[in-house]
């Protein structure tokens, strides 16, 4: 147990903004990225953290937090892709990879010029896999005041998602402003997405989205609750890819642990697998 | 006069559709009282859908008027309730019968439902009014084609409207658990004085239960009761050409003769499975 948390661990800066961070977006991922399973729309949100790589190398290159330019990617991103949307879904799939390509392509001219202008192969790894550890301490409030914005508009629009995700026609019938709801959770989940981008990269994001709500889903028959399993998990999940990243550098001699991005995503599809092994043999005994 | 007149719900006037440049309904009307279950008769593609839509204010309708409880149909309206042909949920997907009954209470408001006793109590009632009190508490997407049926009627019920549409609700079901819902729907009109407007392109499940038949072909419609409208004459006019009505061990067959250009016929008879619909080309 001794080697448990390494020396510094509670007493260095950047772990403390790391944990703080990661926390933050954890709790967002795991409210959104339920209605993203939900909804079936894993495919959108991993679209759209792919198209937020143009955004957060543009930022790079600029000399801006990264995050922004995931935020300014990902929501002109997502209304785009609800404009497209009024037309038929096979028009919408085939322009979402148009722009889907044309963003990678784009995101790979920038960074280019990022690794090419600062002469750091830094850049790629920062937009691809994230860096939570070099996340500023002035980022900090933004992360907090954007994540508590998507989770208040996930809570407004809570009943009517429900509604138009068991069926869009009664959800219309009702009377349910179905085209704003469906605004408001693609800007939501555009949020979401960058703020997991910066936690464990754009090309990861989709894990920390997808896999605790996934988890979740498998543990309870109830909406709210599952929510909130989905958050306990991501927060236990990002904490301790953290801590594991953490004692990796100070375990191995050269000092070269392993990427907090790949501990987080690990930890995540830990709980996935013990989740799925627990419903399947719950499943099995009620058989019998 | 008829002893089961009744106060009218809903009356459909001259509705005419054009979807893209596609005519879909022509000069439809028919009416429908308190209490009354009536069956929206007609093969696929005759616009049995694209009618429960406008009814629902989902089309706007080319030509015509649709009236509830007297007045023009307004968007949000709380006097209609709705079961959708099939909702397809996930068996994933953290939602309990119960849970899905209380959006049919309060789904279409904003924020998150406040934990309340009357609440729970107005749910636990619906549930057990559909005899679904027994898988309450399953997850929706577990449930059965017919056990789904129910919770969807008990959520469309629980606002309580003044009439009830159900798109084909029999057409993913067994013939047993088909039987039941059409018996749950006919014990509901009359007991709760609801009109009940259901779309079927088989006729005979509801003919011992339906009070009145709208039979549509080609996006015309012919209305009154089964014995006005179920004749070889009638439907041979309504559908521009010869069929035949047959009776047959308590059924009823409508098939198509082979003098119309439009039906490509082996043999005579084009249903399969005794459905009472004509199948063309």
């Amino acid at each position: 147990m001794a080697g448990f948390f390494e020396p510094g661990f509670f007493s260095s800066a950047p772990v403390h903004v790391a944990l703080t961070v990661g926390g933050i977006v954890a709790v967002v991922s795991a409210v959104v990225g339920t209605f993203t399973v939900i909804r079936g729309q894993s495919f959108a949100g991993h679209a759209l953290s792919d198209i937020g790589t143009a955004g957060g190398s543009g930022a790079f290159l600029v000399g801006v937090p990264t995050l922004y330019g995931f935020v300014a990617m990902n929501l002109t991103a997502a209304g785009v892709m609800e404009l497209i949307g009024i037309r038929r879904p096979r028009g919408r799939d085939l322009a979402t990879g148009i722009v889907l390509g044309a963003a990678l392509g784009v995101a790979a001219l920038f960074l280019y010029w990022d690794t090419t202008v600062s002469s750091t192969t830094g850049a790629t790894i920062n937009v691809l896999f994230g860096s939570i550890f070099t996340i500023s301490t002035s980022t900090v409030p933004v992360v907090a005041v954007l994540g508590a914005a998507t989770v208040a508009v996930i809570a407004a629009l809570y009943r009517p998602l429900l509604l138009t995700s068991v069926s869009y026609d009664l959800a219309a019938a009702r009377g349910v402003p179905v085209r704003l709801v469906s605004v408001g959770y693609l800007l939501a989940l555009a949020v979401a997405v960058s703020l997991s981008s910066i936690s464990i990269g754009a090309i990861l994001s989709t894990a920390l989205l997808i896999g605790p709500a996934a988890t979740a889903l498998r543990l309870t028959t109830r909406t709210g609750l599952a929510i909130g399993l989905a958050a306990a998990i991501g927060v236990a999940a990002t904490w301790a890819g953290i801590l594991l990243a953490y004692d990796s550098a100070a375990w191995s001699a050269g000092q070269q642990g392993w990427p907090v991005s790949f501990c987080i995503v690990a930890a995540v599809f830990a709980c996935y697998l013990l989740a799925s092994l627990r419903t399947r043999q719950s499943r099995h005994q009620r058989a019998r | 006069m008829n002893p089961r007149a009744n106060a009218e719900i809903l009356a459909v006037d001259n509705v005419s559709v054009t979807l893209s440049g596609r005519q879909i309904l022509r000069e439809v009307s028919f009416r429908i009282g308190a209490g009354e279950l009536t069956g929206l008769i007609g093969s696929n593609g005759a616009g049995k859908t694209t009618l429960l839509r406008v009814i629902l204010g989902l089309v706007t309708p080319t030509a015509g008027e649709v009236r509830l409880a007297g007045r023009p149909r307004t968007r949000r309206n709380q006097l209609v309730g709705y079961v959708p042909q099939k909702i397809t949920l996930e068996p994933d997907m953290p939602l309990r019968a119960r849970d899905l009954v209380g959006l049919g209470l309060d789904g279409h408001r904003f924020g998150v439902a406040r934990p309340s006793a009357a609440r729970n109590a107005a749910i636990a009632d619906m549930l057990d009014a559909v005899d679904a009190t027994r898988f309450a508490d399953a997850r929706v997407g577990n449930l059965s084609g017919g056990e789904q049926q129910r919770v969807m009627i008990a959520h469309a019920l629980i606002s309580r409207p003044r009439l009830l549409l159900l798109d084909e609700p029999l057409a993913n079901l067994d013939i047993r658990s088909g039987h039941e819902v059409v018996h749950l729907l006919a014990r509901i009109s009359t007991e709760q004085r609801i009109a009940v407007l259901i779309s079927a392109h088989d006729m005979n499940p509801l003919l011992p239960v339906m009070d009145r038949i709208v039979y549509l072909a080609a996006g015309r419609a012919v209305t009154g009761t089964t014995a006005e409208v179920v004749r070889t004459e009638t439907l041979s006019d309504l559908y521009g050409h010869h069929v035949e009505v047959i009776h047959t061990q308590g059924r009823v067959l409508v098939v198509s003769g082979d003098d119309s250009g439009a039906v490509r016929t082996g043999s005579a008879v084009q249903t399969s499975g005794g459905d009472a619909q004509v199948r063309r080309g």
